[in-house]
């Protein structure tokens, strides 16, 4: 009986405590960061005023005064946008040819798509930034959205292809019974079946798209440059200025934090997508 | 008009033959029944006429016309599917309506062609439902009224009843029926059960491994099966089939006789058997009985109550003008 209630009592209290452990654990860096970024420079390495300080707005404001946030703020939604829509233009209808028409090559096809997120990005960096020069595409927009839409396009086909394989095919083929074009079998019919996966494959390509710093910072030197590009302009030579660096990750993750939060069920669907039938 | 010639129609995938070259005619206004075991190609072979499938090679007519290469909207076809297959996001309105509106009919014609169908179908009061609201039944009559409406020349039904329970069956096997007498047009039907073939068809093709065994009236297929395998799927309970010395004796090499054509005694017949089973259905009984010459189990239909039991010695006498007798490539003699 003893044991019986020692063990009702762990699970009763042990789990709540380890699951509050690891979020915890998780969100520390992020509240240690928020916490820093209204610190100055020199508070911010200073042991006396690690949970104990005054306040300070200076590091944000310098942000949008004297390092330009909203340029790159913006150039982080025209490229999170566009690339988000490329992505599904091209990877709606590239999954429902392989989810309703299949070939042979199918699933050959789908590893290969796959097989490309094996190729570490450092053995083609040179390359890439010698064609983009060559053909005078460096730091411009539709490079970087064509790369950011590029390396994310196989997980959303993949996505979407295992939502599109859970329409029943005779639906597809009733339309085709009724008269559907094939933009209309898109339109009538796959998108309004499929319209909670297809939300779900862009709501994380956009947060893939907005968190890429791989490629924007080195594709970019100003004009195309987005968010991640300005973390990374803050790194100064002369050691790093914590409060400030503080701030301009703040800044930058805040949005896709919110967006994350308010979409929060959306998300969770499309991380966990065939999990459970 | 409806009529549907399909010439040395063949069907592959990969390396597997499913359908080897098959000749069929479904006159206009037919009520046509392919029936067979499941995997015979009797829905490959439907899914081909109704366009959803390519042939290997071959042709398919409709009234005259070619269609072998025309997509499946524009053969003037409607398909009924055995899983309903309605669009789940529109209202019974939206989905019957939904054919009609591809084909860019003007609105006021939509609604009136809808709610005509509705009626007919008594769906009058579920047009703004979706169809998850509705039953097995009602799914079933929305996916006919979104094929009523487009005024067909055919109608394709695959296997339209088997995910309804016994009873409603029975119930929507009259209404198509119904339809068909009341409406004329062609009409092919895709089954594995034998007695909705039996009861609806004008016209039944027994397919077995993509082969037409038979082509007949259900009463010539019952009367006269040209093959030990029709024999054997058409007729519920089964033919008894047997083979050796007692097909022999009468000049056969494999004989068969239906459960209801076998007479029953007590004392006296030509075959002694022991009863396993006597199931009592109160219009008739069917006894199963062991240990006969003929080797395997002999079922026989009697009308009315029969008081036998497990275990009771019967006799059983076939009658002689209702034998089928088929020579060893099971043909009929």
């Amino acid at each position: 009986m003893a044991i019986v209630s020692a063990n009702s009592n762990i699970s009763r209290y042990g789990r709540p405590v380890l699951a509050w452990g690891v979020a915890l654990l998780f969100f520390f860096p992020i509240f240690w960061m928020v916490l820093t970024s209204f610190k100055t420079d020199a508070d911010a390495v200073k042991p006396e005023f690690l949970i104990w300080f005054k306040p300070t707005l200076d590091n944000y404001l310098n942000l949008t005064e004297n390092y330009d946030y909203w340029r790159f703020a913006t150039n982080s939604v025209i490229t999170s946008v566009c690339a988000t829509l490329f992505t599904l233009v091209v990877g709606v209808p590239a999954a429902y040819a392989m989810a309703f028409n299949p070939s042979r090559a199918t699933k050959d096809i789908l590893m290969w798509m796959l097989s490309t997120k094996m190729l570490p990005a450092a053995a083609v960096l040179y390359p890439m930034i010698f064609l983009a020069k060559g053909i005078g595409l460096y730091d411009t927009h539709v490079l970087v959205i064509t790369v950011v839409s590029l390396i994310n396009l196989p997980i959303a086909i993949w996505m979407l292809f295992t939502y599109f394989k859970e329409i029943p095919k005779d639906i597809i083929e009733a339309g085709k019974m009724d008269g559907v074009s094939t933009w209309g079998e898109v339109k009538e019919i796959l998108i309004p079946l499929a319209w909670g996966g297809i939300a779900s494959t862009a709501l994380i390509i956009f947060i893939f798209c907005w968190n890429e710093a791989y490629w924007t910072v080195r594709l970019t030197t100003i004009d195309a440059a987005t968010l991640s590009k300005l973390i990374e302009g803050n790194r100064a030579p002369e050691g790093l200025f914590f409060g400030r660096l503080s701030a301009v990750s703040t800044a930058a993750v805040g949005p896709i934090v919110v967006l994350g939060w308010f979409c929060q069920k959306q998300l969770v669907q499309g991380l966990t997508f065939g999990a459970v039938k | 008009m409806g009529r549907i010639v399909l010439n040395n129609v063949t069907k592959s995938f990969g390396e597997t033959q499913v359908i080897p070259s098959l000749d069929l005619t479904i006159e206009d206004g037919e009520f046509a029944v392919f029936v067979g075991p499941s995997g015979c190609g009797k829905s490959t072979l439907l899914r081909m006429i109704a366009g959803l499938e390519e042939l290997t090679s071959g042709h398919i007519e409709i009234d005259g016309d070619d269609v072998t290469q025309v997509p499946p909207s524009k053969r003037g076809l409607a398909m009924v599917f055995q899983s309903y297959a309605l669009y789940p996001h529109m209202t019974v309105r939206k989905n019957i309506a939904f054919p009609l509106r591809m084909e860019g009919r003007d609105q006021s014609e939509i609604n009136k062609k809808v709610e005509a169908a509705a009626r007919s179908l008594n769906l009058t009061d579920y047009l703004d439902r979706k169809p998850a609201a509705l039953s097995g039944g009602q799914r079933q009559r929305v996916a006919i009224g979104r094929a009523i409406v487009r005024n067909p020349s055919a109608f394709l039904f695959d296997e339209p009843l088997s995910n309804l329970d016994a009873a409603l069956r029975v119930g929507m096997r009259l209404e198509i029926s119904e339809m068909h007498k009341s409406m004329k047009t062609t009409m092919i039907y895709v089954t594995h059960d034998q007695v909705e073939a039996m009861t609806m068809a004008d016209k039944i093709v027994v397919l077995q491994a993509g082969v037409i065994e038979q082509v007949g009236t259900p009463l010539e297929l019952y009367h006269t099966p040209g093959n030990v395998f029709v024999a054997g799927f058409i007729g519920s309970p089964k033919m008894n089939i047997f083979s050796g010395s007692e097909a022999e004796k009468l000049g056969a090499h494999t004989a068969g006789v239906r459960p209801e054509h076998i007479d029953i005694d007590l004392s006296d017949g030509t075959w002694k058997g022991t009863v396993g089973v006597a199931e009592h259905l109160g219009s008739d009984t069917f006894v199963h009985v062991h240990d006969t010459v003929l080797g395997d189990l002999v079922t026989v239909r009697v009308a009315g109550d029969v008081a036998v039991k497990h275990g009771d010695t019967i006799y059983l006498t076939p009658q002689m003008d209702k034998i089928h007798k088929f020579d060893e490539r099971g043909l009929r003699v």
